[in-house]
């Protein structure tokens, strides 16, 4: 006769409560750790969208998405030129926030050549980018539709087509426009601005007294022409042609001045172990704090309902119970109350994952090891309760 | 005297709770033997140490000095005999029943007393039929299935006293087992185990405040001062006119 099940019946209200409570608790130390797997996940997103070998950017960062990164859009060609490269495509990033119906509205934009990669990896509504201008593929997680219009910059741009789900490392859905485009909104500056430019680079040039007036005007239009080009983005990603060696490519591309190429690997690490560190830390550390304060719990749990069968577990000394059914008794209870609360904290998260403002991402590893940690958590906090039990007199039973 | 031949062999038992100046002698010197099938009834006032004899021969309360044999078996000696399985012997040799009917509340009638049984090595389906057997013909055979919350004062003591018989004990030692009952209840328990004396050819040492309730007994010890001050036989007495 198994006593622990039988003890559970009768007091079948107030176990169910304990393992909801529990389940609960359970529910988020499972929620914190898909949250963890969810900011790997969105941080390595576009990685994985781009499928690049290659990440070329400013010398001496990390970039384009760790630390920021600027270099000339036409290195692109000595890119493409390197033996072994087989396509080259600039990309420019920037984080967007604007007023939508009164609330902020932020996501991630995403300029890419028409003709290179580094775009929408999948349409599932619309079509893709087709002319050079003012036309705009949107993450689902954007909410927008098809034809809908939004001003960035200078300019209006109309959602042509919908995207899945990508997103920026800090979780913000993606929008993409042509490189042009993008390039516009990051660097070209409004009128009012360039006429002020212009003005000054007028007026410092005239107190120069060397120059002629002609000369004035070519170095006016030169300079201008600098301040005002936007050809800047934040990277060129490579990929090698079949065969190329990664070590060789990048070492030629490091011997140039002011660039550094990052491999896929390097890049990927510094966006899961660098830009995601803390946040890791943080969610473990709540993790140990949750899965502590479960212990605790399940302790008193177990230690009470040890307290309330003292009686019980003395007449069973006093009929000659040995120690195994008692203690079993309370082991299995414990165990029990662990799975059934495990049980209740999954189907609560595999219920609930998807409305989480950010992706939780449920990994069979980590469950499991959650699991054999709470099955731990319950064998130990149960020794508590053994003990006391352990030291009941059969005498106990006795009293009136 | 041939030890075997008796249920209880208790000789100069002592029993001293506490140290030094709060030490009390609850017990003091007690000698006397039980044979199978006896039923005895010990009598005393309040704290005169009715409850600690019977937990010295139930192996629940250590002894301070003096034997104790069981069935034969040497339990104490001055101390638990050495090496002497204490749970073994309460589960095979001995049945308890007390005041307060200490059944396991989340257990069934049917479950408290088949728990005596598993826990002695018998099947699940053993455990069944004989708890089965034996509630019915102590009258509760509509109760198999009633918690204990939901059993009278007498129907739960029944059910102690099946669970006490359950392993047929050489000994049933019982604590006031009719203090919880009206009269009428009362004379029903102690006429049960009368009969289980007599069928189980078991010991049965039983504790009471009430005389009313011993009639029919074959002995009664009076207890005052953790002392037997005195011994009634009553079937001799009965017989042979001499008291
Ligand atoms: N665990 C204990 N520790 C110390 N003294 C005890 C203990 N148990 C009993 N005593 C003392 O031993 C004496 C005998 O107690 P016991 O319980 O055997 O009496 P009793 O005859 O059963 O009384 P009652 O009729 O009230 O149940 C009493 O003086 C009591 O105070
Ligand atoms: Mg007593």
């Amino acid at each position: 006769m198994n006593l622990a099940i039988r003890d559970i019946r009768y007091h079948r209200g107030r176990f169910i409560l304990t393992s909801i409570g529990l389940g609960l608790l359970l529910g988020v130390v499972m929620s914190m750790g898909g949250i963890y797997r969810g900011l790997i996940a969105d941080a390595l997103a576009i990685l994985h969208a781009n499928k690049a070998d290659l990440w070329v950017v400013q010398q001496g960062t990390n970039g384009p998405f760790a630390e920021s990164s600027r270099i000339p859009e036409d290195i692109k060609y000595r890119i493409r030129a390197v033996p072994g490269v087989a396509e080259a495509s600039p990309l420019s990033f920037q984080t967007v926030q604007i007023e939508r119906s009164g609330k902020p509205f932020r996501f991630f934009l995403i300029g890419y050549e028409l003709g290179g990669f580094g775009g929408p990896p999948e349409i599932v509504a619309g079509r893709a980018i087709r002319q050079k201008h003012y036309e705009m593929v949107v993450a689902k997680a954007m909410r927008m539709q098809i034809g809908e219009t939004i001003h960035l910059g200078l300019h209006d741009y109309t959602v042509v087509g919908i995207t899945g789900k990508i997103v920026s490392s800090s979780g913000d859905p993606a929008a993409y426009v042509s490189l042009a485009d993008a390039q516009d909104i990051q660097f070209k500056k409004d009128n009012d601005a360039i006429r002020n430019d212009r003005e000054r680079i007028t007026v410092n040039l005239a107190a120069m007294p060397s120059l002629s007036p002609s000369q004035g005007r070519y170095l006016q239009q030169n300079i201008a022409a600098i301040t005002e080009s936007t050809h800047t983005v934040n990277t060129i990603v490579a990929r090698l042609a079949p065969g190329a060696n990664l070590q060789e490519v990048q070492a030629r591309i490091s011997r140039w001045n002011h660039f550094k190429p990052i491999s896929d690997a390097e890049q990927s690490a510094i966006l899961a172990k660098g830009m995601i560190e803390k946040a890791r830390m943080q969610l473990g550390l709540f993790r140990v704090i949750l899965l502590v304060i479960s212990a605790v719990i399940i302790s008193l749990i177990i230690y009470t309902s040890t307290l309330d069968k003292i009686r019980v577990i003395a007449t069973l000394k006093l009929i000659g119970a040995q120690n195994r059914v008692i203690v079993g008794m309370i082991l299995q209870q414990s165990l029990l109350m662990g799975v059934i609360a495990y049980a209740i904290g999954y189907g609560l998260i595999v219920l609930t994952y998807d409305k989480f403002p950010r992706r939780i991402v449920l990994e069979a590893g980590d469950l499991q090891m959650l699991f054999v940690i709470v099955m731990a958590i319950c064998m130990i906090s149960s020794f508590v309760g053994i003990r006391k039990a352990l030291k009941v007199e059969p005498a106990e039973a006795l009293g009136g | 005297m041939d030890k075997s031949m008796y249920a209880i062999v208790v000789e100069n038992l002592t029993k001293v709770y506490g140290k030094g100046e709060t030490a009390v002698t609850a017990i003091a010197d007690a000698t006397f033997q039980v044979r199978p099938g006896e039923l005895v009834a010990i009598l005393g006032p309040s704290g005169s140490g009715k409850t600690t004899l019977l937990t010295c021969i139930g192996l629940i309360n250590e002894p301070t000095h003096g034997t104790v044999v069981i069935d034969g078996a040497v339990v104490a000696d001055g101390g638990w005999h050495g090496g002497i399985d204490l749970k073994r012997m309460r589960r095979e040799k001995l049945g308890f029943i007390f005041q307060a009917h200490n059944l396991i509340p989340f257990l069934t009638a049917l479950e408290n007393v088949m728990i005596a049984l598993e826990i002695n090595h018998l099947t699940r389906n053993e455990a069944k039929g004989r708890a089965t057997e034996l509630l019915a013909s102590l009258n509760l055979g509509h109760r198999l299935n009633n918690y204990p919350s939901a059993l009278s004062g007498g129907e739960a003591q029944r059910v102690a006293i099946a669970r006490a018989l359950a392993n047929k004990p050489k000994v049933i030692l019982a604590d006031e087992p009719t203090a919880a009952l009206d009269t009428e209840n009362g004379k029903n328990v102690m006429a049960l185990l009368k009969k289980l004396a007599v069928e189980n050819h078991s010991a049965i040492l039983v504790v009471t405040h009430d005389h009313r309730m011993v009639e029919g007994f074959d002995r009664i010890f009076q207890v005052s001062d953790g002392r037997i001050i005195d011994e009634h036989n009553k079937v001799a007495a009965g017989r042979d006119h001499v008291g």
